[in-house]
């Protein structure tokens, strides 16, 4: 084990200037993690050259894998940088943006699109209000519910967006992750009742369809969503609604 | 009064995220700020479940314990009105989350299972595998998504809150944010204002916390007129995971579904636990608290953990950690009630809890104290009127606080399962609360001119200016590092006058250093050290407000412990004997002196501290906590 952790960051110091890439280095000691080396380091902003820099911007919250916001391209993966063990990594480390959502600076990207595609997909179960009417909704089968706890996990993160060759600057394509949510929505003994208005938002341009199926996504998933089961169910849903639309409609 | 009036909520959490709906369905408008998308919240990490009263597990369970347990289990130091309503309406919160889509762990016959949780003798907590607070928290986003998608919220997301807009007459009516990429300050109006921004676990450095969950907004509205209260109750989970960014929190679902607590009897034992045989084991909890065994409350857990470790020298390999030890029970049976928690333990420690026991000790948690707040008393049914302007109205006229910024419901110590549920239903009260006093302005509330919040947005930024111009040599980084360690010495589990006197003159000295920073980073773009270096200003200064409620209060109360002050229960005596009563006569004196809660306002000398007594008026203190 080295007695140093080494990183190298493609830094940004803005949206419209230019990225470089600069090497840090500092002391290891056992039990490291990406987010706890960073902290390290944005208390001692000093790269291997021995100059002072300015401290590396980044994004990160509950430090255990839940919240999503930690996302980064770790030597070649997107993933949540908490649960990246800096003792189970290769090194130099080498710390990147995600590369498809729009850069904020250095290591922090603004995935507002994903929130915006929850939006789209109507990723809610529709109900008069929060009030209690004094009744539970349906019950629901042990073996429904596992299948729906895989998918109300997904934390937003984004690492199956990056790892997704369909979704790109260039492309309309929603992304995967909003399509696991259609599924868990429409799998609701509820929610059911409003899948048409989710379905008809993952059909046509940038929907469905444009997935490419390289199944990169469920390989990167750092919660082990099997979103392409998703998007295979999502995608017997669209055709049969595009049949209702066409013939009962 | 504006033509259409707007209500601001700050914080995106289950609390902030309950009041918003409740605002929304009561037809007004909400701005809803949070330091980031508001799915990212702490609440996402609440692991273990919910409390209510559900009574499907053939125990009897019923309301009324629901209410003795949380009122027993804060050691008799919360009003106790407000206690009563967040019971009755568990249930009600519940069926509304199952309504919403959470996936609840289900039965056979898939309804809501409920595990059984730390200080009660009965299973009363919900739970959605073992993220039960992400899961609430995402269906609660997804509500708040579609009032948004119908135009009613407009969220500000990176927006960090900095102050209130207070009119001539101290009345809130308005706030100033940053925004977190061009760190430009705006101001906002609004008709009432409610802060739901979390805890402040941020203060003792490493935590359970998120690196988030500052303190900050609270600090805030203190310096300017709200009062904080019973600062000195923070919890101490007994089973945290210590590691160099916090200390992950191993779920006390892991007690509840037959976790075992334990260290090797002799000391200095480095045996492999594996190897150490069932006699030489001491599960000091099951033999010290025989009824409650391994799920006795939090305090009572973390102060046995540090008699262990502390002062009988049993850690492991002499260091602060025990055993948390689930290796009996059957795998599949783990990772079906365990799932989420086992996972994490394994990403982070590299060790199998199913395999080998987790090594854990307590770290800080949660926030009992906080801002002050208000209730409505129903004289007729002994609790809180349901709808009304006063309550969760903190001592801002137009400012309320809900969830764990606020001060009500756990009283000296929080029972397990009861902040999801705090947090939810304080979120709702608070945003019926602030519709009915915007509704009661009236039209004689007039426009306030524009000079009022141009004057607050200007003091904002000369503090902005201040901190980015400032080259005193301090790095606030560190400075929030040595906060930390002074917290985790002195005002930790086990207090000392003598400590807490050394505490406080520590945070004196930070205080002053806090102001003379230079920051290493001179960007006006998203520039995180420039809302650091202000957060921990903040931090330091409710570092103070705790530790100085810590050093007044001579007793032990739930998560407040000072030895020096303890009324020990006589070993083996119970109701009947005379040693126990001539304990029991101590405890009520005791009782008569100081349970009471401790209210702090904020001056330029620092804070002052008053006390206010507490609403004891549905159950009485008449029986002392016991576990034994």
């Amino acid at each position: 084990m080295s007695k140093e952790i080494v990183f190298k960051i493609r830094r940004q110091d803005g949206p419209s200037t230019s990225a470089y890439w600069e090497e840090f280095r500092m002391p290891h000691s056992p039990g490291h993690n990406v987010v706890s080396a960073l902290m390290y380091l944005r208390e001692h902003p000093v790269n291997s050259r021995g100059e002072k820099v300015q401290p590396i911007v980044w994004d990160s919250n509950c430090m255990e894998e839940v919240c999503g916001a930690c996302s980064m391209i770790i030597n070649d993966v997107p993933r949540q940088a908490c649960a990246a063990l800096i003792d189970e990594l290769e090194q130099p480390i080498v710390l990147e943006p995600l590369s498809k959502f729009p850069l904020i600076r250095d290591l922090m990207v603004d995935r507002q699109k994903m929130f915006d595609a929850l939006l789209k997909v109507k990723a809610w179960v529709p109900m008069d209000g929060s009030w209690d009417i004094h009744r539970h909704a349906p019950l629901i089968a042990p073996d429904d519910q596992s299948i729906r706890y895989l998918f109300s996990r997904c934390m937003t993160c984004g690492c199956c967006m990056e790892a997704c060759p369909q979704f790109h600057e260039n492309s309309a394509f929603i992304g995967p992750a909003p399509i696991g949510q259609v599924d868990l929505h429409n799998s609701h003994p509820t929610g059911k009742y409003a899948r048409e208005g989710r379905l008809h938002a993952v059909m046509g341009d940038g929907g469905i369809t444009d997935c490419g199926n390289a199944q990169n996504c469920v390989q990167v998933c750092p919660k082990d969503i099997p979103l392409t089961d998703a998007i295979a169910r999502i995608g017997r849903q669209t055709t049969a609604q595009w049949l209702r639309d066409l013939f009962v409609k | 009064m504006a033509a259409k009036p707007r209500i601001i909520i700050v914080g995106g959490g289950l609390g902030g995220l309950w009041a918003t709906m409740r605002v929304v369905e009561r037809g007004f408008n909400v701005d809803l700020f949070s330091l980031f998308p508001v799915k990212r919240s702490h609440s996402c990490c609440a692991q273990g479940g919910i409390n209510a009263v559900l009574d499907v597990k053939g125990q009897n369970d019923s309301i009324h314990q629901h209410i003795v347990d949380t009122i027993k289990g804060g050691d008799y130091l919360a009003d106790q009105p407000p206690i009563r309503n967040l019971c009755d309406e568990a249930p009600g919160v519940i069926r509304t989350f199952d309504r919403m889509g959470v996936t609840f762990s289900r039965t056979p016959e898939g309804i809501m299972d409920q595990r059984l949780f730390g200080g009660v003798k009965n299973k009363r907590t919900a739970f959605a595998g073992a993220t039960t607070g992400q899961q609430l928290l995402y269906a609660s986003d997804e509500q708040v998504r579609r009032y948004e998608a119908g135009g009613a919220v407009t969220k500000y997301e990176s927006w960090d809150f900095l102050s209130l807009v207070l009119d001539e007459n101290g009345v809130c009516r308005g706030t100033t944010a940053m925004d977190l990429s061009n760190m430009q300050v705006r101001e906002f109006r609004a008709d009432a204002v409610i802060v739901a921004t979390g805890g402040l676990a941020l203060i003792y450095g490493r935590s359970t916390m998120s690196s988030n969950s500052t303190g900050a907004p609270a600090a805030r509205v203190f310096q300017q007129g709200a009062k904080f209260a019973n600062g000195e109750f923070i919890q101490f989970h007994p089973t945290g995971m210590p590691g160099h960014d916090k200390n992950r929190l191993m779920s006390e679902a892991c007690r509840g579904e037959g976790g075992r607590i334990w260290v090797p009897r002799k000391e200095g034992d480095t045996r492999d636990p594996l190897e150490i045989p069932e006699d030489e084991r001491f599960y000091f909890l099951e033999e010290w608290y025989p009824a409650y065994g391994n799920t006795v409350p939090r305090d009572v857990a973390s102060r046995a953990i540090c008699r262990v470790v502390r002062h009988m020298k049993l850690g492991i390999g002499g260091k602060d950690l025990v055993y948390l030890d689930l290796t009996h029970l059957p795998r599949e049976f783990l990772e079906t009630k365990l799932g989420g928690i086992l996972e994490m333990y394994r990403t982070f420690f590299g060790e199998d809890p199913c395999e080998r026991p987790m090594q854990i000790f307590p770290a800080t948690h949660y926030s009992m104290g906080g801002i002050w707040v208000d209730f409505e008393k129903d004289e007729q049914t002994g609790g809180m009127v349901s709808v009304h302007a006063r309550n969760h109205a903190t001592s801002i006229p137009g400012l309320y606080a809900a969830g764990e910024c606020d001060f009500a419901y756990h009283g000296a110590n929080r029972l397990g399962a009861n902040s999801l549920l705090s947090a939810s239903f304080s979120g709702q009260v608070a945003g019926d609360a602030a519709v009915a006093y915007v509704k009661g302005l009236g039209k004689d509330n007039a426009e306030l001119p524009q000079s009022v919040y141009d004057s607050e947005r200007k003091k904002q930024e000369e503090v902005n200016q201040a901190v980015m111009t400032s080259d005193g040599g301090e790095n606030p980084f560190a400075l929030h590092r040595e906060l930390g360690d002074l917290m985790r010495e002195d005002v930790f589990v086990e207090r000392s006058n003598e400590g807490l006197d050394r505490a406080l003159d520590g945070i004196g000295k930070l205080k002053e250093r806090s102001h003379r920073v230079s920051l290493d980073d001179q960007s006006s773009w998203s520039n995180q050290s420039l809302s650091w270096a202000r957060q921990v200003q903040d931090m330091i200064l409710l570092g103070e407000v705790i530790a100085k409620c810590a050093r007044m209060r001579d007793e032990c109360r739930g998560s407040h412990y000072k030895a020096e002050f303890e009324l020990k229960i006589p070993e083996g005596k119970f109701e009947g004997d005379p040693e126990y009563a001539e304990y029991k006569a101590k405890w009520k004196a005791n009782n008569d002196k100081w349970l009471k809660h401790t209210i702090v306002t904020h001056t330029a000398d620092g804070p002052q501290v008053d006390y206010k007594p507490v609403d004891l008026s549905v159950l009485p203190p008449d029986k002392p906590r016991d576990y034994r």
